[in-house]
């Protein structure tokens, strides 16, 4: 009997189980997945619970309930990767090897790495919503909150879902303006880019949206520290921005098991190679989703496009095949602009977000790079897909794994 | 678009925004040049800086300011003091290599 690791249980991990459960053969394969937590977070709920759009149980629910009949579930975190030997070390000391291993260990956020930014104020007037626990802390604060400088910030990139930090000020607005209360906020966008976005086509729109919404921007802004005694965070080039309430995306970064198994870059992310997903180092390590270092978006859309390629190349490694070099960075991610509205963007490695329809060329219904109602039913719809086809390993109808150009204006990026 | 250096009259292939297209095009001469232009005068601390930019450019990896950071050269706090206003983009144009992007 030979064995395969899935060490993480999240939207990556989850999938992959189900997508090889049907395809290995099970008198010769034995699938395992591991993972630390007995609940799955469906983390873009995290954006919509501080403003009360989703209750906590809408963004939680038993992880084991979406493993397949089949494979094996262990709750226990890992403590060690052996690359040389093979080997996975569990807390309590469990041994368990592996002929084949994945890396779904996705990533999370260190407000440690900023001085002041989780000390005494942390869930007082500093929050994260990258988190259960911050994002539910933050509702509770913003249900009682009387108003004054909101700073939505971003600490350094990457983060995982890079807009979401955006969709949050775009939320805000719509939440203080249905409260009666807009008048008594004010918001302030703080991001460590020299523009609203990442790719510069969508940073022009969205540039726009802020600027429609009444919030400031302040970019280029590297944060050294939080003056949390005088509610302030400062950059390095010693400039200064006030807030009486701090929502910031802190450091992202891979789990500190990549760092104790000596398998990580500096932000604890996997090496792999960014067409085929194995990892650089160790030809029967592959690797999934946000834990990896591909400049990819680190997205949920962009997890379920590799599982498909992963699943493939697996089946090829077992074989003795080549593996397929194929995945193209495709990402495609809505971002939810307040009052029932929301955009669509679809890019990929070499490209970058378009005009145009999706998924069907030419007719949508979704509008890409424009803001619709139709956009936002697909956001919202997107937690049901999640939940029932997503990381059950089912296939979306229309959705390609690359990225189709048809009916699509295109831009492509200068290399 | 071509960019001719006038004190050493050079022509490099620059993009839009004054980057080197060609970093094997570049030697100490055009680092002073751009830097004059940024308002920086460069020591023997920026150009540590500098070929450290290089090296890892050449090697394919991709520079952050947390990476320089953590080279053991200089911290992000004396990096912002040598490079004002543009710790990472003002080097690495001083340095001939490519823009610096964050890509996702
Ligand atoms: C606020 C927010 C909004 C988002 N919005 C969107 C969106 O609109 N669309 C979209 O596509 N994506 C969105 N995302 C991103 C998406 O949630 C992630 O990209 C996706 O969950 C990545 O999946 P993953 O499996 O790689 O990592 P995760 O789902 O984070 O799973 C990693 C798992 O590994 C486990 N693990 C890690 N280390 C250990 C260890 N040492 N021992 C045991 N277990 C361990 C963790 O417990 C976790 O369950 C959003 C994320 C956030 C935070």
């Amino acid at each position: 009997m030979k064995n395969l690791l899935i060490l993480g249980a999240g939207t990556s991990g989850t999938m992959m189980a189900n997508h090889l459960i049907s395809k290995l053969p099970k008198k010769e394969w034995s699938i395992t997945v591991i993972d630390q937590f007995k609940t799955h977070y469906y983390q873009p709920g995290f954006l919509f619970l501080p403003f009360d759009i989703y209750t906590t149980k809408q963004v939680k629910k038993k992880g084991e309930k979406f493993i397949p009949k089949g494979a094996n579930y262990i709750q226990k975190k890992i403590e060690l990767i052996q690359p040389d030997e093979n080997k996975v070390i569990l807390e309590g000391g469990r041994v368990l090897d592996y002929d084949i291993l994945i890396v779904a260990t996705g990533t999370k956020i260190a407000p440690g790495e900023i001085e002041g930014m989780d000390g005494p104020m942390w869930y007082k007037n500093i929050f994260d919503f990258y988190t259960y626990e911050g994002a539910k802390a933050l509702r509770n604060k913003l249900r009682e909150w009387e108003g004054g400088k909101l700073v939505v910030h971003i600490t350094e990139m990457p983060i995982k879902c890079p807009v979401a930090p955006l969709e949050f000020a775009f939320l805000a607005d719509s939440y203080f303006k249905n409260k009666g209360m807009r008048d008594k906020v004010d918001i302030t966008y703080v991001t460590p880019l020299g523009g609203a976005f990442t790719k510069p086509k969508a940073t022009e729109a969205l540039h726009h949206l802020l600027e429609e919404k009444g919030i400031k921007e302040v970019t280029d802004f590297n944060i050294e520290r939080v003056d949390y005694e005088n509610n302030k965070i400062i950059d390095y080039a010693e400039t200064e921005v006030e807030y009486d309430l701090l929502v910031t995306v802190p450091t992202n970064m891979g789990d500190e098991l990549m760092e104790r198994s000596g398998m990580g870059d500096d932000l604890n992310y996997i090496p792999t190679d960014k067409a085929t997903l194995q990892t650089k180092d160790h030809e029967n390590i592959f690797a999934i989703g946000d834990a990896t270092n591909l400049p990819a978006s680190k997205a949920g859309s962009v997890a379920h496009f590799e599982a498909e390629i992963l699943t493939e190349n697996i089946l090829r490694y077992i074989k003795g095949e080549p593996l397929k070099a194929e995945f193209d960075g495709h990402a495609n991610c809505f971002i939810e602009t307040g009052n029932g509205k929301a955009l669509l963007i679809d890019f990929n490695y070499t490209h970058e977000p378009v005009e145009g329809t999706f998924p069907l060329p030419g007719i949508g219904p979704l509008k890409l790079l424009k803001e619709s109602r139709t956009n936002h039913m697909g956001k919202m719809a997107f937690r049901w897909i999640y939940w029932n086809m997503l990381i059950k390993g089912r296939h979306i109808p229309f959705v390609s794994t690359n990225m189709t150009e048809k009916g699509k204006h295109f831009e492509t990026v200068e290399k | 678009m071509i960019k001719t250096f006038c004190k050493t009259q050079v022509e490099v292939k620059v993009s839009e925004d004054g980057y080197l297209e060609d970093m094997s095009q570049w030697n100490e001469e055009i680092a002073h040049e751009i830097a004059g232009e940024l308002g920086i005068e460069l020591t023997d601390k920026h150009f540590e800086v500098i070929n450290y930019l290089r090296e890892k450019t050449e090697a394919k990896e991709a520079l952050t300011i947390r990476k320089v950071g953590k080279s053991g050269i200089v911290s992000i706090k004396e990096l912002y003091q040598l490079f004002p206003k543009g710790p990472l983009k003002f080097s690495s144009k001083i340095a001939g290599i490519p823009k610096p992007t964050s890509c996702i």
